[in-house]
């Protein structure tokens, strides 16, 4: 009855998010008395796969079929439920993201299995099996109790502090069939910002709106943000005016992000905005205008010009 | 070109979120009802397909009855009819069950719904129907176009986007901004009265139960720092908050 670990590969590398959910699976299934396996797919060295015994696996299975090179959400739902298969398990743990939650959607329909998103913490196991999830955009929380045999969990970021342990992981290669079917659909083009940090993952976040007045003057953010190794946001308004690209808009009808630093520059700090944010450990607003809804949300504010605060930002980041 | 649109109705994105009955329901009170923000888009994209292409829409809503409204809103923006399975959508897994049902009856070309609900913000529907029925499922979708029996799309990943083509049948999780949001005229609101609405009654079962809901600790003070030593916040950050 054991615990698997489905993560994903970026670069050669897992995903910062994946680790955490090595180590959230890991702990589930110490809590079961079980074993946890990872399973990685696409290619990555031996090496860089065994950095999951840091997070606590001591087994990795790497399918690194060449047509899985992409991130394919039928075939992976397929390897993930070859693997379910193959170690027994009855529980799937991934980080929410929107190939995880494909992937782990499929999943759900191939072993009529429960499936609950955006959990924020370890479950409780003392009568049945329960966790808990973030539901109307990070406004509230809900217990949630899963009846069936079979349990997948999306968690969200930060859902569980790690704690490394320096160990290595054995990695074992895993090759199951794979279906002519599970190729149809075609990937024809990838467009992608190459050198930035990708905004789910990242810990530090500076994001700005409208305040900024149009995207010639992103500079200021973008110096800002490398600064401190921040990834970067925006608002609705600027990505629907095309001053930023749409994978940094976030919000209830953008990207939710739960970092540990917010930084909020020109934003008004409308509710559909705080949505996306509100699970940020810690936020700052940077406004002209001291009656900015989003001082409200905020746990540091600085009334004034962005234009003056965030260069002076940058140079006291620089300085430490 | 034959397509079934599924839409939520959930609180409007500035409703206040409170609970009622030992927190364990949903307070409805004062609560205003619409289209979740993202099945409106899809179901735009999907009345501009059809005013394209020729064709029908079909709008199904997992719903109990007060959801209504909203389907009726959904027939004055361009849909010909309606299907409703009456019954409080909880659990993912339940919800898409009933909308697999419905589509397996009929040959849809296209399922399209938005990649998630503002409610519960699982994002998980869509896989699972496109599991059930045994045909592709992909979201983000921010674009669709159709040339003969293939959809041209382009979805949205972390960092960026990728350009998809895939056979019909698929099921489709939509955003922004594959269409603009539309907004009924009076001829259309008109018409939506009459236009058929059927209720059915759902199969299976919930496999989560939802014991209690809960809200987020009150947030403390806002730290106030004065323009002119702006600097010190990045001491702050470091010392006292330890962010950085
Ligand atoms: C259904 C729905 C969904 C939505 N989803 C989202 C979403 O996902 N994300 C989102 O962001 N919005 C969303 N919105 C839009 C939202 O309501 C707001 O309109 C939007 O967030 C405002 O963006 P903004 O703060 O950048 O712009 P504005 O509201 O125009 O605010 C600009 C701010 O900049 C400040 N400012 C101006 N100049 C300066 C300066 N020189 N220095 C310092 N401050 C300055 C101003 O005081 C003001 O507070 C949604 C709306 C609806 C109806």
């Amino acid at each position: 009855m054991s615990v698997i670990i489905f993560t994903e590969i970026d670069n050669g590398a897992l995903k910062k998010s994946s680790l955490e959910a090595v180590y959230y699976g890991v702990e589930v299934a110490k809590m079961k008395g079980s074993t946890a396996t990872v399973l990685a797919i696409g290619e990555a060295s031996e090496a860089e796969l065994a950095k999951a015994g840091s997070f606590g696996a001591t087994k990795v299975l790497h399918a690194n079929d060449a047509r899985l090179a992409t991130g394919n959400i039928q075939a992976y739902s397929d390897v993930l439920a070859s693997a379910v298969a193959q170690e027994g398990s009855e529980v799937v743990i991934l980080a929410k993201s929107s190939l995880g939650d494909a992937v782990a959607a499929r999943l759900a329909g191939k072993l009529k299995a429960s499936i609950v998103s955006n959990v924020t913490e370890l479950p409780d196991l003392s009568g049945g099996f329960k966790v808990t999830r973030s539901i109307y955009t990070g406004k509230a929380f809900a217990t949630v109790e899963m009846k069936s045999d079979k349990k997948i969990i999306a968690i969200k970021k930060n859902a569980v502090s790690v704690v490394e342990s320096g160990a290595s992981a054995s990695v074992e290669s895993f090759s199951p069939a794979l279906k002519d079917s599970d190729f149809a659909v075609k990937v024809t083009g990838t467009h992608k910002a190459s050198s930035s940090i990708s905004l789910p993952e990242a810990d530090l976040v500076v994001s700005a709106g409208r305040g900024l007045k149009g995207p010639e003057n992103w500079g200021i953010v973008e110096d800002l943000a490398n600064a401190l190794g921040a990834a970067t946001a925006c608002s609705k308004p600027v990505s629907d005016l095309d001053w930023r690209p749409h994978h940094e808009h976030v919000g209830q009808t953008g990207i939710k992000v739960s970092p540990n630093l917010y930084i909020a520059a020109g934003i008004s700090g409308a509710i559909q905005h705080l949505a996306g944010v509100n699970s940020s450990k810690v936020i700052v607003v940077i406004n002209k205008d001291p009656e900015a809804p989003f001082f409200k949300a905020a746990d540091y504010g600085i009334v004034g010009d962005v234009f003056d605060i965030l260069p002076r930002l940058t140079k006291a980041v620089k300085a430490l | 070109m034959k397509i079934l649109v599924c839409v939520t109705s959930v609180p409007d994105t500035t409703a206040k979120i409170s609970f009622t009955d030992g927190d364990t329901k949903f307070n409805k009170a004062g609560v205003t009802y619409i289209t979740g923000p993202y099945d409106d888009y899809a179901l735009s994209r999907a009345v501009e397909l059809k005013e394209k292409l020729g064709g029908t829409v079909t709008v199904l809503n997992v719903g109990e009855a007060d959801s209504e409204q909203v389907i009726r809103k959904c027939l004055a923006i361009g849909a010909d009819d309606a299907i409703r399975v009456n019954c409080e959508p909880k659990d993912s897994y339940f919800t898409a069950t009933q909308i697999a049902t419905i589509a397996a009856q009929e040959n849809y070309d296209l399922i399209l719904m938005g990649r998630e609900s503002i409610d519960f913000n699982s994002g998980v529907v869509h896989g699972l129907v496109g599991e059930m029925l045994g045909i592709p499922s992909l979201s983000p979708v921010m674009k669709l176009e159709i040339d003969g029996t293939t959809a041209k799309m382009t979805r949205e990943i972390e960092g960026g986007k990728e350009d998809i083509e895939a056979s019909l049948p698929l099921v489709l999780g939509c955003q922004e901004p594959i269409a603009e949001w539309k907004i009924p005229n009076m001829r259309g609101i008109m018409t939506a009265r009459t236009k058929p609405l059927k209720v059915v009654e759902p199969v299976g079962e919930d496999l989560t139960v939802t014991e209690k809901f809960t809200l987020p600790a009150p947030k403390g003070a806002c730290k106030m720092i004065a323009a002119e030593n702006a600097e010190e916040l990045i001491a702050l950050l470091r010392t006292e908050a330890k962010v950085l």
